[in-house]
């Protein structure tokens, strides 16, 4: 369905990338946010506080991110999209609400702009180290959805898409920007409300006496309700049954968990975002994310002004890897070179999904600056040899 | 309340089914509450509270913590969340501002909701936010097996105090009040009656509100601390306890063999925060502001 046009400032603007993303959370319908301030992300929730009143929804301000990224799911089953924001520290104590989001299939966006760590690290300069939390932070099996905006632009559009999605696959979802990205200030264009696509929340046609809360639908994803609508259901942490009940024994925690991962699996291959050029005759590919993926386009260009067939291969989506089409390249190319502003993340996965059938190059930095473009060249160059 | 329901039948006739049935997920039975246990107790009373206000059940939702406590969302028909351990607090928060016509209640224990949730119930208390919480408070962390909690008094035994409790506990309904609660009472698992018609109150109450229930854990509690079984425990309660409502919480906090103040002891006015955030935005957008609508419309 099209957006609801209250919230969009249709317009050509002038934002940074976390202003971009606040605008991102009203196009796609959160009226409910809740967050604790955190440099470098406390202008998404700053603009939101400043916006929402217009709107018609809530800021709240919550003591700690404890409370923040459990109170946007009590909003959410009472009904609201809703959405927190945090950065490092704060999105480590926001894991165990991740886990509870993914075992109550709870939609929800969290908004993660990275900055250097561990520990309080470099609070104001950028990092892409959060990206094997975003995926297994919280304890036991799940999955989830992890999204890497490297413009203003993205901040804007893939917010819309990362609460859609959640919507569609009962998931969280992270939008994991980067200090650059959230303060770069670029143009952003807001298209009209009904130019805007909004997945809406799939509710049970159900009566109560028939319904089962957490019964997979064709898509393995269970239909929605919301508090106060006379359903009476029970939601819990615990390992469930089909009705949410708590249910102790190996057969539900081997159906239940099985199901978190399994639905996701069209956004691993088929459905994965990934923005490619030149692959048709690389020999070697560049894999990025984020802003790294803007440095790393110059260092392609330079390689192909070097007479090296350089391609690019970027993670819109990171989490579900997209495995499938990185085994699918690994084949017929010499190797991929990995730029990322952490000392080995996701090159890990490259790795994996490669299985030795070519190299795979980390060009590893620690966080604090973006990469040197030459650095990433020199990777491919020496790469291609 | 309706004090015909309270009555036992000697003989219960055929097909006679119990007037809290319908309050509770009869599917899920039996529950896992030891015998002797005082969270039932009050879950009873809590049902005779919700009989008695005649709410609209379809709205009324009931969010808990992690603990033994903690297990009663799951056993009330009604929209009910297990939450995580001590975050029941944010999340009723966020149901309860994205759907501000549903009555949040907060049931959970003394360890979930002033150790490891304390920071959340000071906050909740001080915005004054529309929750009814209602904390059975049985003197320790009875799911984990019975260790010391902020509640647990000095001189007690726990398992994670063998040689006695040398910590000074929280006088939980000072601590309520002086976080801005609009409704603080303290009752027993003996105060059946006065229980019940407190939670009533606090049901029609506005605002952030608050009832400790000190309830029985005979399996880790007393029997660590050779206190006997359930039925001593309430004869316990009798002994010790002293009806003072309206007594200054500062002089209610508890020991482990004295007495126990028992009362209403709070029930004031306070904007809530709805009703902070309408005035605020009124005020500095007049006609700008548009009235929440959090619920998506799609
Ligand atoms: C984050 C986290 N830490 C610890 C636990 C273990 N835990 C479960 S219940 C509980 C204590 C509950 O005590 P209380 O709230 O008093 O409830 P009771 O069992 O006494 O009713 C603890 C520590 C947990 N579930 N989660
Ligand atoms: S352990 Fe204690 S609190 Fe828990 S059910 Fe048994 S008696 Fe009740
Ligand atoms: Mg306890």
């Amino acid at each position: 369905m099209h957006a609801d046009p209250k919230g969009i400032l249709t317009g050509v603007h002038f934002l940074d990338g976390d202003h971009a993303c606040c605008e991102g959370t009203l196009a796609a319908g959160a009226r409910f946010a809740a967050g604790y301030p955190i440099t470098p992300s406390t202008e998404v929730v700053e603009r939101f506080a400043a916006r929402i009143p217009t709107v018609g929804g809530l800021f709240i301000q919550m003591e700690d991110e404890l409370a923040a990224s459990i109170a946007i799911q009590g909003a959410v089953w009472g009904g609201a999209k809703a959405f927190t924001v945090t950065s490092g520290p704060g999105f480590s104590l926001m894991m165990e609400h991740i886990g509870y989001a993914a075992i109550t299939e709870t939609p929800c966006v969290f908004v993660n702009v990275q900055r250097g760590g561990p520990s309080t690290g470099l609070p104001t300069l950028p990092a892409q180290a959060d990206m094997m939390q975003a995926r297994w932070g919280s304890h036991g099996d799940y999955g989830i959805i992890a999204l890497c905006p490297n413009s203003p632009q993205e901040c804007f559009d893939l917010t819309i898409t990362g609460f859609n999605l959640s919507e569609e696959f009962r998931v969280p979802v992270m939008m994991m920007l980067d200090e650059c990205v959230g303060h770069m200030t670029e143009k952003v264009i807001i298209p009209e409300a009904d130019a805007i696509d909004v997945t809406p929340r799939r509710y049970t046609k159900r009566t109560p006496q028939e319904f089962r809360l957490f019964e997979p639908q064709a898509d393995q994803v269970p239909d929605m309700v919301r508090a106060g609508e006379g359903y009476r259901f029970h939601v819990t942490g615990l390992t469930h049954d089909e009705r949410g009940y708590p249910s102790m024994n190996v057969e539900t925690q081997d159906r239940l968990v099985r199901r978190l991962q399994d639905k996701l699996k069209p956004m691993a291959n088929g459905r994965a975002l990934c923005d490619t050029a030149d692959l048709d005759d690389a020999e070697v590919v560049v894999v990025s994310y984020g802003i790294t993926s803007r440095v790393a386009q110059r260092a392609i260009k330079l390689a192909r002004q070097q007479g090296v067939r350089a391609g690019k291969f970027r993670l819109i989506s990171a989490w579900p890897f997209p495995a499938g089409r990185i085994a699918a390249l690994a084949g017929r190319i010499k190797a991929f070179v990995v730029p990322e502003l952490n000392l080995g993340q996701m090159v890990t996965e490259v790795e994996r999904a490669t299985a030795g059938r070519c190299k795979v190059v980390p060009v590893s930095h620690a966080g604090g600056s973006v990469h040197n473009p030459d650095v990433i060249l020199k990777a491919i160059v020496e790469a291609a040899r | 309340m309706n004090e015909a329901t309270l009555e036992i039948p000697c003989e219960i006739p055929a097909g006679a089914r119990n007037p809290v049935e319908p309050f509770l997920r009869m599917d899920r039975m039996p529950h896992i509450w030891c015998p002797g246990c005082g969270i039932g107790t009050t879950v009873n009373c809590f049902t005779r509270a919700l009989l008695g206000s005649k709410a609209n059940l379809d709205k009324v939702a009931i969010v808990s913590g992690i603990g033994c406590t903690g297990r009663v969302a799951g056993y009330a028909a009604l929209d009910s969340f297990h939450t995580t351990h001590g975050r029941a607090i944010p999340f009723a928060t966020g149901l309860k501002l994205s759907n501000p016509e549903l009555q949040v209640v907060v049931y959970s224990g003394d360890g979930d909701l002033f150790a490891i949730g304390g920071n959340h119930f000071i906050h909740a208390a001080r915005r004054n936010m529309d929750l009814k919480v209602i904390c059975v408070n049985n003197l320790t962390y009875a799911m984990t097996g019975g260790q010391t909690g902020p509640a647990t008094p000095t001189q007690v035994i726990s398992a994670t105090a063998p040689y006695g409790v040398f910590e000074p506990s929280f006088n939980l309904v000072q601590l309520a009040e002086a976080a801005g609660a609009t409704y603080v009472a303290r009752w027993t698992t003996y105060h059946v009656k006065q229980l019940s018609r407190s939670m009533e109150e606090v049901l029609a109450k506005k605002g952030f509100c608050f009832i400790e229930v000190l309830s029985p854990c005979p399996t880790l509690y007393q029997r660590r601390n050779k206190m006997g079984d359930g039925l001593d425990a309430m004869k316990f309660y009798k002994q010790v306890s002293k009806i003072r409502n309206g007594a200054p919480t500062s002089e209610c906090a508890l020991t482990k063999a004295g007495e126990i103040v028992v009362g209403k002891f709070v029930d004031r006015d306070r904007p809530d925060y709805l009703e902070l955030l309408r005035a605020q935005m009124t005020e500095t957008l007049g006609d700008r502001y548009v009235e929440p609508e959090v619920v998506c419309s799609c």
